[in-house]
């Protein structure tokens, strides 16, 4: 038996060892744990397979064992993934620092920033979060104006971060700040590392129009970061920025795989609360809701098109390019048919009126107005497409996408 | 089931690219139309892509075909859209010999396969009889007589059907129109007495006619089936015919796209490419994101089409997506096309009209948009 064939059949037996059934299921929201200081666990069963697998070093299989990976190549990860998809195991936890941070760590980091920061990501022990956006600095990111002001042996950092997921709750942040004003924008930025429990961070939550969420602004007054956790070189983060966001792209379609079921099921709701269409509207009710499955059903298609197209070593870059406009565009597409199908019962707000599936409606659609602006508004989709995969050009000189 | 082109498939799309790039490009088809021929086609084009095996594609070995199944039918007919090439495959393969293959007796599909894998005949289906497509409404009489039918109605939009050399003619033999029970195939020969074949000229210029039927009587060994029960049959070789044209209609969208991209990377105006405006990259952009998921619609599409065990509900599903996707996105497509090259995009001179004639046509053929998307809501 080959080598790799003898690791699937050990990884596939210790993963049916233990692995816990109850780990093996869909994901509500409520069921995601977070690596953390104090990882917080929603069962007994979770906190299990998080400690088991930490042990096997299985939360980044493939990092250098010096610095908590298991060293596995390549082909093992992709055994470790298939067999941990053949029975939906659920990720033992989310990481930032895992998937975002380690991997420019592990590029550009000096040898004693990878002994310190991630042998600890390794073992699920901080929570990360990202500090990029600012209240001025949105599409446009390279314009970001957070200062980290040259003062000796540290930094003082002043200014904002906005859009921090969980900025409240996280241990550390890896941020880029600007660290000289007087060069063009690219040219001026820099990736720190700090503790969130610096004396003068001060995050705060915001809410949206879809109630509580889990987005802060994040204030800095006068915050000392040593000089040692400057990653890469100074002024030079706007590279590392690329290197990282590719990283966030390539998680995000990981977590694609394991994502929590959608809350919207249109046809289940439209033959709920327009039965047997009567009247021309409801009629016309019913065939915009097909268009909506059937540009749905497209683009999972295009999901496993472009799956299949990957490992064929074909150059998938101009779908992956369309995949988050077509997702957030079409979950907008389908909310606004919704409201109009539950009318009434998916505008209420908090009352016992409604039932939890119409509050979660009304949340849900709202909450999709974010959507097509997170992560590179739907403009900004449109012209990265236009630009990278097109070859229009630019008329206005200095704007990448 | 595979998203992807196999090897094989991506030989037959080179090889049929060569092929109608030499012998059949856009200029060929401009000429067709200005010198009307009586067929719609270059007989001559189609005796060479007999010659390739395109004819012989869909069918078994047994009967001299080969067996390659309908996704060997895919590349070539995006290669026939992106070179607005015309040729009989779709009426007498796809359509009338698929229905032959898969409802006639031995001695029909020894009398009709071979003679339309060599080309030496033609087939034309005879299923529609209003401008819109909807097979289910079949009206047209059959009647017992004799030991045969007699036959009397009209059909409207019969693709290839000048010059054809038999006609299967769906026709009512119990219930009525809407019902799908009680629709019966005909092998109608061209020369039936009371029968008058009448040139429908489209905006396409390629060969498309109706059929009056005038008490045609016919023998017992015309009926194509089982009397009564042809609707599967039909359906099964409309979903062959309607995914055909779904990729006919993404390689002219293709076409037709990477021509207007190549316009706004040239088009100088306001001493700059029109290009590099926002309010048309974006429009480019949407368009290129819709071909990208007609491309994986088609492809399910096809793959659907030789799955043995694939249940009709899930076909027709599979089916009527990807010519919704693709009639719809190449229309977006072909409409763009013509805006963005704006005073030329609207003259006989540029190929672009020639483009959006045939893709209006195409979708509007065996199904157009929202007849697509009632049938895929209706197969859920």
């Amino acid at each position: 038996m080959s080598t790799i064939e003898q690791f699937r059949q050990d990884t596939r037996a210790w993963l049916e060892a233990n692995c816990p059934p109850s780990m093996r299921t869909g994901m509500a929201e409520g069921d995601v744990v977070w690596g953390s200081q104090n990882p917080q666990f929603p069962c007994e069963d979770a906190r299990l397979w998080f400690e088991r697998m930490r042990d096997k070093r299985w939360f980044c299989p493939e990092w250098p064992e010096e610095y908590g990976g298991a060293g596995l190549n390549e082909q093992q990860v992709a055994v470790l993934e298939s067999e941990m998809r053949r029975i939906k195991c659920r990720p033992p936890q989310i990481s930032l620092g895992v998937w975002m941070l380690g991997p420019v760590l592990l590029a550009y980091g000096s040898e004693q920033q990878k002994r310190d920061l991630l042998p600890p990501i390794a073992r699920g022990e901080v929570r990360w979060c990202q500090g990029f956006s600012e209240p001025n600095a949105g599409s446009d990111l390279a314009s970001l104006k957070m200062a980290a002001r040259d003062a000796g042996d540290h930094f003082v950092v002043d200014g904002s971060k906005i859009w921090t997921s969980y900025g409240d709750k996280s241990d550390w942040m890896y941020a880029l700040v600007r660290t000289d004003f007087s060069v063009p924008k690219h040219e001026g930025i820099s990736l720190i590392v700090l503790d969130m429990r610096s004396p003068g961070v001060k995050p705060q939550p915001i809410d949206l129009i879809s109630g509580k969420s889990a987005f802060c602004q994040v204030f800095f007054d006068a915050v000392k970061v040593p000089k040692s956790q400057l990653i890469g070189p100074l002024n030079g983060g706007w590279n590392l920025a690329k290197y990282l966001l590719q990283h966030e792209r390539k998680a995000m379609s990981k977590f694609g795989e394991f994502s929590l079921p959608s809350h919207v099921d249109l046809p289940g709701l439209m033959r709920e609360y327009v039965p047997a269409p009567q009247s021309r509207s409801e009629h016309a009710l019913h065939a915009r809701a097909a268009t909506c499955a059937m540009n749905e059903h497209a683009y999972n298609l295009t999901v496993q098109r472009m799956g299949e197209e990957a490992r064929a070593g074909d150059d998938i870059s101009g779908l992956m390019a369309i995949m988050k406009y077509v997702h957030t565009e079409q979950e907008r597409d389908k909310f606004e048919v919704l409201i109009d199908a539950m009318a009434g019962h998916a505008l209420g707000w908090d009352s016992e009126v409604f039932s939890e599936q119409q509050m979660t409606v009304s949340r849900s659609w709202l909450n999709s107005y974010a959507l097509t602006i997170s992560g590179g508004s739907s403009e900004v989709q449109l012209n990265v497409i236009a630009k990278r995969v097109l070859g229009l050009s630019d008329a206005k000189k200095g704007v990448n996408p | 089931m595979s998203l992807r082109y196999s090897d094989e498939q991506r030989l037959l799309a080179d090889s049929a690219r060569d092929f109608l790039a030499a012998r059949s490009p856009v200029s060929a088809q401009r000429r067709l139309r200005d010198e009307p021929a009586a067929p719609g086609f270059d007989p001559q084009v189609w005796r060479d892509a007999v010659e390739l095996g395109w004819s012989a594609i869909p069918f078994p070995e047994d009967f001299g075909g080969l067996d390659f199944g309908c996704q060997g039918l895919g590349p070539i007919f995006e290669s026939m859209g992106r070179n607005l090439s015309a040729t009989p495959l779709l009426s007498s393969v796809v359509l009338g010999g698929s229905l032959v293959h898969l409802s006639g007796n031995p001695t029909q599909q020894a009398h009709w396969l071979q003679a339309i894998i060599t080309g030496k005949r033609r087939l034309a289906l005879a299923v529609d009889e209003r401008a819109r497509h909807d097979p289910s409404r079949v009206a047209l009489e059959a009647v017992v007589s004799g030991d045969g039918y007699r036959l009397q109605g009209d059909k409207f939009w019969v693709v290839d059907g000048l010059g054809a050399d038999a006609y299967v003619v769906a026709a009512r033999t119990r219930g009525q129109a809407g019902d799908t029970q009680g629709i019966s195939l005909f092998l109608v020969p061209a020369n039936a007495p009371g029968l008058t074949v009448s040139a429908l000229p489209l905006i396409d210029s390629r060969n498309c006619a109706r059929l009056q039927l005038d008490q045609v009587q016919l023998g017992g060994e015309a009926l194509l089936g089982t009397l009564g029960n042809g609707w599967a049959a039909l359906e099964t070789a409309l979903d062959r015919g309607r995914t055909c044209l779904a990729a006919e209609l993404l390689g002219m969208a293709e076409q037709l796209f990477e021509t207007t991209l190549e316009y706004l990377k040239t088009r100088v105006q306001f001493d700059t490419q029109i290009g590099t405006f926002q309010a048309l990259q974006h429009r480019a952009a949407k368009l290129y994101i819709d071909l990208a998921l007609s491309r994986s619609a088609l492809m399910a599409a096809l793959a659907t089409l030789d799955q043995a065990e694939q249940d009709a509900s899930t076909r027709a599903r599979l089916v009527s997506l990807a010519k919704w996707k693709a009639g719809d996105t190449a229309i977006k497509v072909a409409n763009e096309a013509v805006q963005m090259h704006g005073g030329i995009g609207v003259t006989d001179e540029l190929d672009v009209g020639l483009y959006l004639k045939r893709v209006r046509v195409a979708q509007s053929c065996l199904g157009d948009r929202d007849f697509h998307c009632e049938r895929y809501s209706a197969n859920a």
